[in-house]
């Protein structure tokens, strides 16, 4: 059982993205495991096994809750429905953290269950921010902000990802949610160099970092093509640009995800055996 | 059936329904938490491959939908509709049935 | 030019669409491939879901096949709401005018049964009544008596086996299906949807109970077939009776 101090803090140690069937894996598991985050929507639900879990899961490890269905990026307003149901979850669970993605998902009413690109442009700017301090003034909280994994690039744009997410921190007060994966993934997709792109991000505002695995394809001219899959495990390009970031940022709360053809519970203790390694690595 | 009749059947079936009752013994709010989920979640990946399903052009009227259902289905018999498989009606009527 | 999000969703489930202009390879020529990715990405990640939610109308059609038709499904009915969980909801609608499976009858009354277990899963928690206060309310207040259910109950009266030909797809030690109409209540004592097949007297009782009709209605609706006492006690055993009024 921890405290109320300890449940509200995610600790700079490796944590799992939670799935039901590691349940009895983590809640009988002698892995050190310092933290778990859930998908908020699979967690709106009225009642039932889910919510119970979560409760009790939530009484032995310090929960970071992570939207993937808010769509702060939207041209639209935010959905008032989807806003309402997050902060019932926020406020019963009380967790350690929140956290969403620089994306949209919802046009006119539909959701399309992707998180899809925006450009970097003043107008997104304002856009992001006005949904952001919306949400930080419904929950009454601080939320983080992930980076993306991007495809392909807009030619409109006018700044650079880095930038951008700096001007947001600035503006709202926002913390970031920096994905050294997406980083990764982007930087191959996109032609630049992720030791400069974490060179250039505000690693102060920085409140977690997460790590999972991608696939690689080919675009139509034979350039590589990664696919932020999080189906496999995390790869060494990864690992090492890891190390970049926290010899930079210090020690951060670490997340391990993997879900798609999630594994056994073992394959995954084994990834974060590996993330408390990269962590003890730092100098505190 | 008069009212009378209706209660001393109802008086009967509450005594039936408790005593034949058994009692299982409470599992602890923990062990409740074990268990399959139904699937069917939200998470925050990306597809795998870039092809396929997204690029298909799906086209289910006239000639173009020649898949048939090839599952379990197979081993239920029971009365089907009166023309069985047969497409039915024309493509405007097609349209009309799977408005877009 | 600047891609706005309604020309970048039109394409993303029109595959015969072109790429939105605007939107760029590293080299800076048009992205065609690469928007390819988030196309894929929305058909395979709603094609998942909706395999996800309707096992056994996917084992009764083949892989192949629902596949297939998850890609016309989720073009006509994207979801409307980010909850994954209950996306689907238009399903039996949809199988009732979907040409190629409008032999398969029973279909969406399969589809709806499905649904309804998903729901009953994420209902919210209710205590049950202990059994022994429906036996303390005095005869003569039976007739009168009105029950509240938990949120998990539910009810599929169906023209179709839908209880056998569920059952025989998910256990392969069950026998095969017999042409009748068939009802079923759909329960959850804990957190585990059950199902429970049950004659049509009996379900026309729940329906009007449910509906809020005193007992001595409900049992007047059921007529003579109904055999309360074995209801009851599948209502109070399955934990499905919340409240007596």
């Amino acid at each position: 059982m921890l405290d109320d101090r300890a449940r509200r803090i995610l600790p700079a140690a490796p944590g799992v993205g939670y799935k039901p069937q590691h349940y009895s894996d983590i809640i009988n598991g002698a892995d050190p495991l310092g933290w778990l985050e859930v998908h908020a929507e699979n967690y709106m639900g009225a009642g039932g096994r889910p919510i119970a879990q979560l409760r009790h899961l939530s009484e032995r490890f310090p929960i970071s809750v992570h939207g993937v269905g808010l769509s702060i990026g939207a041209e639209g307003d935010l959905d008032p429905d989807h806003l309402s149901r997050l902060k019932h979850l926020v406020e019963w669970l009380n967790p350690a953290s929140f956290s969403e993605h620089l994306a949209w998902s919802t046009h006119d009413s539909h959701f399309l269950n992707d998180l899809l690109p925006l450009p970097y442009t003043e107008a997104t700017l304002a856009r992001v921010c006005a949904h952001i301090d919306q949400v930080q003034t419904t929950l009454g909280r601080q939320m983080l902000l992930e980076n993306p994994s991007s495809y392909l690039a807009f030619a409109e744009s006018t700044m650079e990802e880095t930038a951008f997410l700096a001007e947001v921190v600035k503006r709202t007060g926002c913390g970031l949610l920096l994905d050294v994966n997406n980083v990764f993934v982007s930087a191959t997709n996109l032609k630049t160099s992720p030791q400069e792109y974490i060179d250039a991000f505000p690693l102060a505002a920085v409140g977690e970092i997460h790590l999972g695995g991608h696939d690689e394809d080919m675009d139509e001219t034979g350039a590589p093509l990664l696919i932020d899959s999080h189906g496999a495990a995390v790869v060494d390009p990864v690992w090492a640009l890891l190390d970049y970031t926290l010899a930079r940022s210090g020690p951060k709360p670490l997340l391990v995800e993997w879900d798609t053809d999630v594994p056994e519970w073992p394959v995954l203790a084994a990834e974060i055996a590996r993330a408390h390694q990269a962590l003890d690595a730092v100098p505190a | 059936m008069s009212t009378a009749t209706k209660t001393l059947i109802a008086a009967s079936a509450v005594a039936t329904a408790i005593a034949g009752l058994t009692t299982t013994a409470a599992a602890q709010a923990n062990e409740k938490c074990y268990g399959v989920s139904l699937a069917g979640e939200n998470d925050c990946a990306a597809g795998p491959g870039t092809t396929c399903a997204g690029t298909s052009t799906v086209d289910y009227q006239g000639n173009a939908w020649t898949l048939v259902p090839a599952g379990t289905c197979a081993d239920i018999e029971l009365p089907t509709m009166a023309d069985g498989t047969e497409r039915m009606g024309s493509l405007e009527e097609q349209d009309r049935d799977l408005p877009a | 030019m600047s891609v706005s999000q309604t020309a970048f969703t039109a394409g993303l489930l029109d595959a015969t669409q072109a790429a939105p202009e605007g939107l760029v390879n590293p080299d800076g020529t048009p992205a065609t491939k690469r928007y390819d990715v988030y196309r894929n990405n929305v058909a395979v990640s709603l094609s998942d879901a909706l395999e996800a939610a309707f096992p056994v109308v996917r084992k009764l059609v083949g892989e192949d096949f629902f596949r297939a038709m998850s890609g016309v499904y989720l073009r006509m009915h994207p979801p409307a709401s980010p909850l994954m969980m209950f996306y689907g909801e238009a399903m039996p609608q949809f199988l009732t005018r979907f040409d190629p499976v409008k032999h398969l009858s029973y279909l969406p009354d399969i589809a709806k049964l499905e649904l309804a277990m998903r729901q009953s899963y994420h209902a919210a928690d209710a205590d049950p009544i202990d059994a022994n206060a429906i036996g303390a309310v005095a005869p003569t207040d039976l007739m009168g008596l009105r029950m509240t259910f938990a949120p998990s109950t539910t009810m599929i009266k169906s023209d179709h086996p839908v209880y056998g030909i569920y059952l025989s797809n998910t256990d392969t030690s069950a026998p095969k299906p017999v042409t009748q109409p068939e009802c079923v209540l759909v329960t959850r004592p804990q957190f585990d949807p059950q199902i429970h097949a049950i004659s049509a007297a009996d379900a026309t009782c729940i329906e009007s109970l449910i509906a809020g009709q005193p007992l001595g209605v409900a049992m007047t609706n059921a007529g003579a077939e109904l055999d309360l006492g074995a209801l009851l006690g599948l209502l109070l055993q399955q934990s499905t009776i919340t409240q007596l009024n």
